[in-house]
């Protein structure tokens, strides 16, 4: 893979700067910009509505797009893919459709600690609401969580078990598969938040046999504001609409209705239609260099990135040693340094990182500290940014080093 | 590049890093907590007054160098004054924050403050540098 030409694709990537926060959000190629402005030019009208040529055309990519993602993550039914607005409206839904009816006084609600907030919010409301118990699964001293710790937590009484595939502080790779069969055997459903992985590997939600997966498409090249739930069609079928308005009817009356089947059900309302369109050509394009590239160009990038800040004695890293666990995701602290301080002198290099509690506050609580750096990878990454953001630490090192000495 | 040193210079640096005002007073008549939840960044505040004069403050907390060298410089500038002066003079550096007040007559009132001028070239920070003068302004107020 030419990498060079790649980073042609992402406009943003010209000139000298090191974005190393696609965590947050990924740059977009032009493949993707384009189609964009392809539909507006084009294409332009609200589906499922019209009769008129236009229309139909709009709701054809719209529902190819469905069609595709399905495909993109083994899905059986493309009735199975409902597009949200990210992943953190996935989760809601999940949470008010299914959580809210379905969990009784003393059942259980399993998260780990290092979810991001959407995916323990929700289940916090969902808990008071039905007299349930949140509880969580935490990390051992290698960052992981351990078998032991899945099978201690996750009880007969568990009905909702939430996990992240990649945390989006440690990059930690969780063994969802093993979290999944185990909780199937308690008679638990499992929602895997996907936002950190699918990005970087393949999902098959058949072999995983997750019973929901959430993502959202601005973390994988696609605009922001479009995402997707995945959810078993047995189980979407079994639950009462998120959102009411339109397209999601059959017959509506003066005091009843009723709903449309899936995935109308869960789509109120004129959907983000552009958003699709740009989520379809981003999963061409990732489609286009390939999953085993991607991974091959990531890791090599990513190894270089550990390697160079294993070797700054002023830093603390909160990183797995298992390798084969970790995702292109990398939180550090220089030790007596603010993460806010080390950002803006990053920026003054023009590498960005994030910096702060990365909507996890519980897992950095526990973790016994208040906010990180987190540089963040994607395959348009170069050991080169690895470099501009390691002159940036000695800068920022240097500048402090006086001070933190006293 | 230059406004970045600017920033971070030898006064910044060393109330940032090794304040004297941050410490617990032995009494205090107010105390308040700021936070920035966005950041985790927080101080807790202690004022003692003598009458209707600032005679002591103090802060504990954490957060990154700019919003604790603001906290302590904030403390030297306030420490002695009259509650009035306290207010006007705390108007007058969200203001200068803001790039709402300019006038340079008006700006000495903030003594050693004044080295904040220029965080409103890092937009990212501004809220670094106004956390303690929110959390003292919320304490003169009640009072």
């Amino acid at each position: 893979m030419d990498i060079e030409k790649i980073r042609k694709d992402f406009p943003i990537l010209e000139g000298d700067i090191a974005y190393l926060d696609s965590g947050a959000t990924t740059q977009k190629p032009k493949q993707v910009i384009k189609a964009i402005e392809e539909f507006y030019e084009k294409n332009n009208a609200n589906p499922h509505r019209g009769a008129y040529s236009l229309s139909i055309e709009a709701t054809e990519q719209y529902e190819n797009t469905r069609t595709k993602i399905a495909k993109f993550i083994n899905a059986k039914h493309r009735e199975e893919i409902i597009f949200t607005k990210n992943a953190t409206e996935s989760l809601n839904l999940i949470a008010y459709s299914y959580g809210l009816n379905e969990l009784k006084q003393d059942d259980e609600i399993v998260v780990s600690i290092m979810e991001h907030h959407s995916n323990i919010v929700p289940w916090q409301k969902v808990a008071k609401a039905t007299g349930s118990k949140l509880n969580y699964m935490y990390i051992n001293d290698e960052f992981e969580i351990s078998d032991e710790e899945i099978e201690s937590k996750i009880t007969d009484k568990t009905k909702i078990v939430g996990i992240a595939q990649v945390s989006n502080v440690l990059g930690t790779i969780n063994n969802v598969k093993k979290i999944i069969d185990y909780a199937h055997k308690k008679g638990a459903i499992v929602i895997v938040d996907a936002a950190q992985s699918i990005p970087h590997m393949k999902i098959d939600v058949q072999e995983l046999n997750c019973d929901f997966l959430v993502f959202s498409g601005h973390k994988m090249l696609a605009p922001l504001g479009i995402g997707v739930l995945y959810g078993k069609k047995e189980i979407l079928n079994k639950m009462s609409p998120f959102l009411m308005g339109g397209d999601m009817i059959e017959y509506v009356h003066e005091q009843e209705t009723t709903y449309a089947p899936l995935p109308n059900k869960f789509e109120a309302g004129t959907q983000n239609v552009e958003g699709v369109i740009g989520l379809g050509a981003a999963i061409d394009y990732i489609e286009q260099i390939g999953y085993e590239n991607i991974h091959k160009m990531e890791n090599e990038v990513l190894e270089y990135a550990r390697e160079k800040l294993s070797k700054l004695g002023y830093i603390d890293l909160y990183l797995t040693p298992n390798k084969q666990n970790h995702s292109g995701v990398i939180s550090f602290n220089i030790k007596g340094v603010h993460p806010h301080d080390v950002a803006s002198i990053l920026d003054s290099l023009n590498v960005c990182v994030r910096s702060g509690n990365h909507c996890a506050q519980p897992l950095l609580r526990s973790m016994g500290i208040d906010s990180t750096c987190r540089a963040s990878f994607y395959f348009y990454n170069t050991k080169d940014d690895v470099d501009k953001l390691v002159a940036g630490l000695e800068k920022a090192y240097k500048m402090f080093e006086k001070y933190i000495a006293k | 590049m230059d406004e970045l040193n600017q920033m971070y210079n030898e006064l910044i640096m060393e109330h940032s890093m090794n304040s004297y005002n941050k410490k617990k007073l032995d009494r205090c008549d107010y105390c308040e907590l700021g936070h920035n939840p966005n950041c985790g960044d927080e101080i807790e505040i202690e004022v003692k007054l003598n009458g209707n004069i600032i005679e002591d403050m103090a802060f504990t907390g954490h957060g990154c160098a700019i919003s604790q060298a603001s906290t302590s410089i904030m403390i030297d500038t306030l420490k002695g004054k009259t509650v009035e002066e306290a207010k006007e003079i705390i108007e007058t550096f969200i203001g200068m924050i803001k790039r709402e007040t300019t006038s340079e007559e008006e700006l000495q009132k903030l003594e050693d403050a004044i080295a904040f001028r220029n965080i409103s070239n890092m937009p990212a920070r501004v809220k670094c540098a106004l956390l303690a003068w929110h959390t003292i302004e919320d304490i003169l107020n009640k009072k």
